[in-house]
């Protein structure tokens, strides 16, 4: 378990930027398929600004936010959904990831393709915030008495 | 060219001069504390500037918006990373290095 940074301008200013940090992923997330970004970007911001609050706040208060626990299971579960996301377009009767035949309540192709690109990329970003959070976790596993 | 390119070519242009004086601190400085000094206060101040410059260049849209955003936001961590930085170094128990001590780039210059 990480200690807290004993830096009280570190401390403060994480716990200030972390918030906003998460709502601009969600914003770089769900903004992906019109501009910069999608779910590798937003789902590593999310992941960035987790490990920073397990590297300021301690592992103590960082584990309220994100469990260690939880790391692997969502990197499973992320990779899960894109995969069903595709193999439900085959279900449908077209190819793999193909999203104009997802069974959504939209007429238009278009607006198919693009909430079909939605669920890839919050597959992706559910995916990369496990691993990356897995593997942080993993890392400083063992080193009871880290500063 | 008018005013407003103008403008944003001499912020960028700021930007890239205090960026270069930061590699030339980080490279001619002493130790690591005076380093830390140059590298965070003057990449600071560079990035600011570059993106003032951009921000500037693009106008009054939803990207000069983001650009300010980032400026926020280099604003209030940068300076904080390098404060953690000097901090680790000052309780891990590096040394700064001072007047009368052997100038460290000279040693090296002088064993190459």
């Amino acid at each position: 378990m990480i200690q807290p940074s004993n830096s009280l301008i570190v401390a403060v200013v994480s716990r200030t930027m972390i918030p906003y940090l998460q709502v601009f992923a969600l914003y770089v997330i769900f903004h992906g398929h019109y501009g910069p970004g999608g779910g590798f970007q937003g789902g590593a911001m999310v992941a960035a600004s987790l490990i920073l609050s397990r590297m300021a706040l301690g592992g103590e208060r960082a584990e309220v936010q994100f469990r260690s626990a939880w790391g692997s299971p969502l990197g499973a579960i992320g990779a899960l959904l894109f995969a069903a996301v595709g193999l439900v377009a085959v279900f449908f009767g077209g190819e793999y990831l193909n999203y104009a035949y997802l069974p959504l309540p939209l007429d238009d192709p278009a607006l198919l393709r693009s909430y079909g690109i939605l669920f890839i990329e919050i597959g992706v970003a559910i995916a990369l915030t496990g691993t990356l959070v897995a593997i942080f976790d993993d890392l400083v596993e063992g080193h009871e008495d880290y500063d | 060219m008018n005013v407003q390119d103008l403008i944003a070519f001499f912020f960028i242009l700021c930007g890239a001069f205090f960026m270069l004086m930061g590699s030339i601190g980080l490279l001619r400085l002493p130790d690591f504390y005076s380093r830390t000094h140059a590298t965070g206060k003057v990449d600071t101040l560079g990035i600011m500037l570059s993106l003032l410059g951009l921000a500037i260049y693009e106008g009054l849209t939803l990207n000069s918006l983001k650009l300010l955003v980032v400026m926020i936001f280099v604003l209030a961590v940068n300076p904080v990373g390098t404060h953690a930085l000097a901090k680790a170094a000052m309780e891990y128990g590096l040394r700064p290095w001072f007047k009368d001590d052997t100038p460290p780039v000279k040693q090296e210059s002088e064993g190459v």
